[in-house]
């Protein structure tokens, strides 16, 4: 079980919780807004961009090469940009705050 | 080779330049060819521009044939992200339960059809009335004008070979102009009478405009759906074990999607036209020529997609770009996902094997490639498990 908080473009605060499947799922399920996550997780869209809290990048980690190469070309992405499709929701994640990209 | 098979005709040209040439009637186009390249020359509007005259930015180009501008397509940040936001609600309605409930009983109702013949030719009796009936779903307009787009047969908004066609064209454009008139006259809740009703920067969107949309939206999605769903088909025919796992793991479905856009790319490329003396893949591309983003060698990419040649049906990562990238990535794909999503499950249910009887293939001709995108018919017969 993992606590997750996304913060979205309108200043929403939003804290859902899940035990399987990505982050990007899990906002979707719950209806996250700007989290569309359209290509189903395969790392095509980039349209689960999320920016992880500064305090809380260990518990995810940098971004993979398929992913930076995916966020590269996006000019709202930075050093604490992962795509949540390829988050996956484990106990390493709980309580981290995703603040959704515009 | 199997007769599914779709081959790369860009895989060495993309390993030692990165680009191809091909003469399109007399506006030559450079063709990018690697992913990265790609991607790149997608995002940089300023640069690669899709807002010049009408037509140009397609491959064949059809300026001789046509006026009206494609809307949001051809046209540049950040008017294009004034119209796009008007329709992209609109095109997500897919999603909807309802409409994803209508969209299922088409599909099972064009399956149950094939599977009460003996043979089906694929192209014209399945892909094209599925294609065709789905669009009413997408316009919300009665299933019955399916009909009419049905009776225009595959080809009505291209040209056969170089030679473009416009009198076909303006069977497409009159059409539109006609459907225009009556929602001015009658507006409902068709995506029409919604265009027609939109605002743009303060105004309302003019008939020129609406139509520009409408125009997309048909020719957008014809023969690119045509070719996932017929392609499928082919594909399934020789890949019996591919439909029994998705039988037996269905929630691999929406990753074999991706997978089967990824190694079928129904659009081979699209075009931009050069703004200013520049560089692709340390090529020296002039101001005013053309590029094209060529998504199907993209989507070969050896130094990004493991197995490239191969459908890998449930490929985790998976960075294709099939539908586009940036921007201007294809305002269909939430509709297109969702009909191949309950197509590739309503097939794995109801159908126990496929065989191909005849087939003639669809090949591009794009000067140094040759490049098979599908089938311009297929004569199969279904067996009901």
């Amino acid at each position: 079980m993992a606590k997750i908080t996304f913060i979205t473009s309108d200043n929403e605060t939003i804290t859902v919780e899940g035990t399987s499947g990505s982050v990007m799922e899990l906002a979707v399920q719950h209806g996250i807004h700007g989290i569309d996550g359209d290509c189903g997780g395969v790392c095509s869209c980039a349209t689960c961009h999320v920016h992880v809290a500064q305090e809380h990048m260990h518990k995810t980690g940098a971004a993979n090469e398929i992913e930076r190469d995916m966020l590269e070309l996006d000019d709202d992405a930075d050093e604490y940009s992962r795509l949540a499709c390829q988050l996956q929701l484990d106990e390493a994640l709980d309580n981290i705050v995703l603040r959704v990209a515009k | 080779m199997k007769k599914s098979e779709l081959a790369d005709p860009f895989k060495s040209a993309r390993q030692e330049k990165g680009y191809g040439k091909m003469n399109d009637q007399i506006d030559p186009v450079t063709m990018v060819l690697r992913l990265k390249d790609v991607r790149k020359t997608a995002h940089d509007w300023k640069k690669f521009t899709s807002g010049a005259v009408p037509g140009r930015i397609v491959v064949p180009s059809e300026v001789n044939i046509r006026d009206t501008r494609q809307i949001p397509f051809e046209v540049d940040p950040p008017m294009h992200g004034a119209y796009r936001s008007i329709i992209e609600r609109w095109f997500k309605r897919p999603l909807e339960p309802e409409y994803e409930e209508k969209l299922s009983q088409q599909i099972q109702a064009i399956i149950n059809e094939a599977l009460a013949k003996e043979t089906i030719e694929v192209v014209s009796e399945f892909s094209l009335p599925l294609q065709s009936r789905a669009l009413t779903l997408l316009l919300n307009i009665p299933y019955e004008e399916a009909e009419t787009w049905i009776g225009w047969g595959t080809h009505v908004f291209r040209s056969e070979g170089v030679a473009l066609d416009a009198s076909k064209a303006n069977i497409l454009y009159e059409y539109i102009d006609r459907q225009l008139e009556k929602a001015s006259q009658n507006p409902g809740d068709d995506l029409y009478s919604v265009l027609l009703n939109s605002e743009v920067e303060g105004r309302k969107l003019t008939a020129e405009e609406a139509k520009g949309v409408m125009v997309l939206t048909f020719a957008g999605g014809r023969d690119t759906v045509i070719n996932a769903v017929t392609n499928s088909i082919a594909y399934f025919a020789e890949h019996p074990e591919a439909l029994q796992r998705l039988r037996n793991e269905p929630e691999i479905i929406g990753k074999a999607v991706e997978e089967l856009i990824r190694y079928f790319s129904p659009l081979t490329h699209m075009g931009r036209v050069v703004t200013e003396d520049t560089q692709v893949c340390e090529h020296a591309v002039k101001a005013d020529s053309r590029v094209s983003l060529c998504w199907a060698s993209a989507n070969r990419d050896e130094s990004v997609f493991e197995d490239a040649d191969k459908v890998v049906l449930d490929r985790k990562l998976n960075p294709h770009v099939g539908f586009g990238f940036g921007h201007h990535k294809c305002l269909g794909a939430t509709h297109t996902r969702q009909m191949m999503k309950i197509f590739l499950k309503n097939l794995a249910e109801k159908v126990e094997r496929i065989d191909i009887l005849d087939l003639k293939e669809n090949i591009e001709d794009l000067d140094e490639f040759k490049r098979k995108v599908g089938y311009d018919q297929i004569s199969v017969s279904f067996k009901a498990r």
